[in-house]
């Protein structure tokens, strides 16, 4: 088991670790939205449901949350439901969605009344409002704590190998059996490089938006 | 014929009553500037008149018809509140330019999304604004680039952009250092003299003087004294009216 043995096998990890971050920010961030709409409703009983809904994902670890995904459909219909990669995929779409929301909804409230009103005054409707004033200075206000997050998600990811996805760490890990130890550290360097990458892509997104104040 | 009527307008926030029957009403190119103290309602009838606020009871007419009923209000549909408040446009006292948006930008954006004319015709419009106001180095500056009272400039710019019948203003200078509220009130006072109809609600008593044709005073949610500069300013008879101006003769 030499050097290059392992590197490629945790390439091949890596690529499950891959898909998950990309798949979960891909859908994640657009249905978070979604939550936050309904966690800042008027109509009272669906801001109360949507609020008691990320109560319960987001005080539930998110290892549960993949293990309920896989077992529990499958045991109450007698059969196999989703199979263990959409399982992951769906457990992470749904707990990322509930953080990002209350990321959404801080952003969103912290946006002065007067923009709203200024909007308003000019004729526009309500959705020209959200999406040509409010969202661009949400966007530059979440920034830092959405870059948290997202990170938080690359590391996350190892959550997968609960159910049995062989990600980088369960790739390395597979090499413990054979007495290596070393390809465990060693995967510590992929998400250094992984992370890296994201942070210099925020960097690039924050001075992009440096050009106004809000 | 007035081209703004406001007859009985009232409203209450919970069981404060803000306004309590407020009767005016002016002609076309004729300045209104409101004074009076902290809480006499001044800026809740200006938000009532932009349809920030909804009254609960009276009407306002431009041009001789009824747009708003206090008593109907609930049967107003969205769209008709939007089409209606075309009729005014509303300068902030903080500005509220949007801070993502050069100045040429802030201008057009809403006549853009409301389609009101070619995209070059609005984009020459706003440049004469910009002209106007006297920003013309500044199109592609960004607010946060700005002094306050330049800000204040390109919002009254863009409230101009959508050609309101009736230009109003929430104390326009209040937000502002001593030494800027000048290019701002010049400003106001050079679309007084193209005959631009506005509503002032102002606490800068030498240039409500100078620049208006009429003067509210407001007191408690009612117009106290009403009349022209002259008059209200002559005005011996009410209390309340007199104990008010002393305090701004003191400073």
């Amino acid at each position: 088991m030499g050097f290059w043995d392992v590197t490629l096998s945790l390439i091949g990890g890596l690529k499950y670790t891959c898909l998950i971050f990309a798949l979960t920010l891909v859908l994640a961030l657009p249905l978070g939205l979604v939550i936050a709409f309904g966690s800042m409703s008027k109509f009272k009983p669906l801001s109360y449901v949507v609020k008691t809904f990320v109560w319960i994902i987001r005080g539930v670890p998110l290892m549960l949350q993949v293990i309920i995904f896989f077992y529990v459909p499958g045991f109450l219909m007698g059969t196999p439901v989703l199979s263990r990669f959409s399982s992951v995929i769906a457990a992470f779409v749904i707990n990322y969605a509930c953080y990002f929301s209350e990321i959404y909804r801080g952003g969103i409230e912290s946006i002065s009344k007067g923009q709203y009103e200024a909007g308003q005054v000019l004729g526009m409707t309500k959705t020209q409002i959200f999406f040509k004033i409010i969202l661009m200075q949400v966007v530059k206000r979440i920034l830092a704590p959405m870059s948290n997050e997202v990170i938080t998600l690359v590391k996350d990811t190892a959550l997968a190998r609960v159910i049995m996805i062989v990600e980088v760490i369960q790739a390395a890990q597979n090499f413990a059996g054979y007495g290596l130890m070393w390809p465990l550290f060693y995967t510590a360097v992929f998400y250094l490089a992984f992370v890296g990458i994201l942070t210099l892509v925020f960097g690039f997104f924050e001075k992009k938006l440096s050009y106004y104040r809000v | 014929m007035p081209i703004l009527e406001v007859k009985k307008l009232a409203k209450s926030f919970g069981k404060t009553e803000v306004l309590r029957g407020i009767d005016f009403s002016i002609e076309k190119g004729d300045v209104l500037s409101i004074i009076g103290s902290s809480g006499s309602g001044k800026t809740t009838l200006l938000r009532c008149l932009n349809f920030l606020e909804f009254a609960d009871g009276g009407t306002i007419s431009v041009n001789d018809k009824v747009i708003y009923d206090g008593a109907t209000q609930k049967k107003m549909s969205e769209e008709f509140i939007r089409e209606v408040r075309l009729h005014f446009g509303l300068v902030f006292q903080s500005f509220n330019l949007f801070p993502q948006y050069s100045v040429l930008k802030n201008i057009t954006l809403a006549p853009s999304l409301l389609k009101f004319d070619t995209p070059e015709a609005i984009e020459k419009k706003a440049l004469d604004l910009i002209e106007k106001v006297g920003l013309s180095e500044k199109i592609h500056s960004y607010p946060c680039e700005l002094s306050g009272g330049q800000q204040q400039r390109v919002a009254i710019a863009r409230a101009l952009a959508l050609n309101p019948d009736i230009l109003c203003f929430d104390e326009p200078t209040s937000a502002l250092d001593p030494e800027l509220t000048g290019e701002v009130l010049k400003v106001i006072k050079e679309l007084a003299k193209q005959n631009m109809t506005m509503v002032i609600v102002t606490h800068e008593m030498d240039f409500a003087r100078e620049v208006s044709d009429k003067i509210l005073f407001m007191d408690n949610g009612v117009v106290a004294v009403q009349g022209t500069p002259d008059e209200v300013f002559g005005n011996t008879e009410n209390e309340r009216l007199a104990t008010f101006l002393q305090s701004y003769n003191q400073h």
